[in-house]
């Protein structure tokens, strides 16, 4: 029974991780950039929440209607002034400039804040503790539930936006060829800062809920990059239901790891994802080499 | 009043200049056969009046405003619209989002997704299949439908015929006859000779960057135009000089 607890915890926990990386896997798949910042970026939307609760008179959950606008709005100016300046620079040089927008992040953060670690659970009440009781040994946290209905909510919210919609098409047609897609009308530069806005406004929301469900200082981003990026290889890139099955399969193997050892937590994660790459790798090249019939009668 | 006109135009592919000085009209109405070997530079002049490229030196005079600095996207709305070479279509939006996407900033007119379908009924039956399942010539009536689906005052078609079967090119020429007989004013990048002159109201033909013979076709024989097509007579002059 405790493991299949540990499995539930582990596909609750996924929730977090897939909602994590929705906001990575938008801003590859459509801009073709590894925002190595989106951890950081997570983060400081954790401390935006803070601060508008702090100043003003709004719950946690009302202060979302102003962060996430605010957020969103850094992320189009972000992409205005930085990424869209060094995406015409090459592949490599947005790498570096999220590279150094992450250190800066920290560092004014840092600056800011201290590196007292700091949790939003205070102010949410009851719902950072309370859950449904299943049985002895299995207890769904309402927190972690809330938090798995929200990303399959704005997976599917993603999905209906890029598959039904105008702007979703015209997204997907940038992300495909951006040169045509101006030549029958898009404005790829108009869909880029439509795609960082809704990326970097995903992101705060997850470091939100990182903020609620444990704690967070002003270097917590670059863990939570680690794991988003997990997620997303093992999704497999450009599915947004990929990244949900792999936001899960990383929870979940980091859940069961820690039942074995506690020790294993996050050592586990990283395994289970190393050993997904090796997969797809080593079945990349049997598939190239025709097949495994081909290449076992070639060893003969 | 002249739809089109390029003044003095230079367009550069970093060091390489893939066209020179090239300046050109074009009036409402007309069917301009743009002809020239591989590399002569048409493709990029097409590109440049869609703004796909920036020219280096001159100006781009569409219906009488300059858009030479004119983002591709805005051009399209002044009603330019490009076929490019190789279909380009997104292949993994259907067929009928290929559609709609381009008729999104639509100028208003008579093209819609209904419309195209019944210039083209060999979309029909594909509308909602992806574009990168279709066939060459199935690909193709669809760049142009997604093309006319803008409602475009000009109309650039970069190598329409190119990897098609003749009755594939048979057919796309069919559908160009209706547009040309609707009106509509055409820029027509081809490689095939033959079809370019069979509806091109003019032919201008380019060498090495430079425009070298331009008339009206009925009046240009075909030796004029393949001569000036390979260079034949600078190549002779040169010699004589």
């Amino acid at each position: 029974m405790i493991w299949v607890n540990q499995i539930i915890q582990g596909i609750l926990l996924g929730g977090y991780y897939a909602l994590l990386a929705s906001g990575l896997a938008l801003m590859f798949g459509v801009m073709r950039i590894i925002n190595l910042a989106h951890g950081d970026i997570a983060v400081m939307g954790a401390f935006a929440l803070l601060y508008v609760t702090d100043h003003t008179s709004l719950g946690p959950f009302q202060a979302l209607a102003v962060v996430l606008p605010g957020m969103a709005l850094f992320g189009v100016l972000l992409q205005r002034t930085m990424l869209e300046r060094s995406l015409r620079a090459g592949v490599l040089v947005p790498l570096l400039t999220t590279f150094g927008l992450a250190i800066v992040i920290q560092n004014v953060l840092f600056e800011e804040y201290g590196a007292d670690t700091r949790s939003l659970g205070p102010q949410i009440g009851d719902l950072a503790f309370t859950s449904w009781i299943v049985t002895d040994e299995i207890y769904i946290s309402h927190l972690a539930a809330l938090i798995l209905g929200v990303a399959v909510g704005v997976l599917v919210g993603l999905q209906l936006l890029l598959r039904r919609t105008p702007i979703g098409r015209a997204l997907r047609a940038t992300a495909e060829d951006p040169d045509t897609a101006g030549l029958v009308g898009v404005n790829a530069r108009a869909v880029y800062m439509v795609a960082a806005g809704i990326a970097v406004a995903l992101a705060a929301l997850a470091g939100v809920f990182l903020a609620m469900r444990s704690s967070f200082d002003a270097y917590s981003g670059p863990a939570q990059l680690i794991f988003a990026f997990e997620a997303v290889v093992i999704g497999g890139l450009g599915s947004l239901w990929g990244t949900l099955a792999g936001g899960i399969v990383l929870g979940v193997a980091q859940t069961v790891g820690a039942q074995i050892n506690p020790q294993w937590q996050i050592i586990s994660g990283h395994v289970v994802f190393l050993a997904i790459l090796a997969a797809r790798l080593i079945l990349a090249q049997v598939t190239a080499a025709g097949g495994l019939r081909a290449l076992v009668g070639r060893e003969q | 009043m002249s739809l089109l006109v390029t003044e003095e135009l230079d367009v550069r592919h970093g060091l390489l200049q893939a066209v020179r000085d090239v300046s050109l009209e074009l009036q409402d109405g007309e069917t301009l056969a743009l002809v020239g070997a591989n590399g002569a530079g048409k493709t990029t002049l097409l590109r440049a009046v869609a703004g796909a490229h920036t020219p280096s030196a001159g100006r781009i005079v569409f219906d009488g405003n300059d858009i030479t600095s004119t983002p591709p996207h805005v051009r399209v709305k002044m009603g330019i619209a490009l076929v490019p070479e190789g279909r380009r279509l997104f292949t993994r939006l259907t067929v009928e989002e290929n559609l709609l996407l381009a008729g999104r900033v639509r100028r208003p007119g008579p093209w819609n997704v209904e419309r195209v379908l019944e210039a083209f009924p060999i979309l029909r039956e594909k509308r909602k299949a992806r574009a990168g399942s279709l066939s060459g010539g199935q690909q193709q009536a669809a760049a142009i439908g997604r093309a006319l689906m803008t409602n475009p005052r000009l109309l650039l078609l970069d190598e329409v015929s190119l990897g098609l079967s003749p009755a594939a090119v048979a057919g796309v020429y069919e559908s160009l006859r209706v547009l040309i007989e609707g009106g509509a004013t055409l820029v027509l990048v081809e490689q095939d000779l033959q079809q370019a002159l069979s509806v091109a109201t003019r032919v201008v033909c380019m060498l090495e960057g430079r425009v070298v013979l331009e008339g009206p076709a009925g009046e240009l024989s075909r030796d004029e135009v393949v001569e000036a097509y390979f260079g034949l007579h600078r190549a002779t002059g040169e010699a004589a000089s």
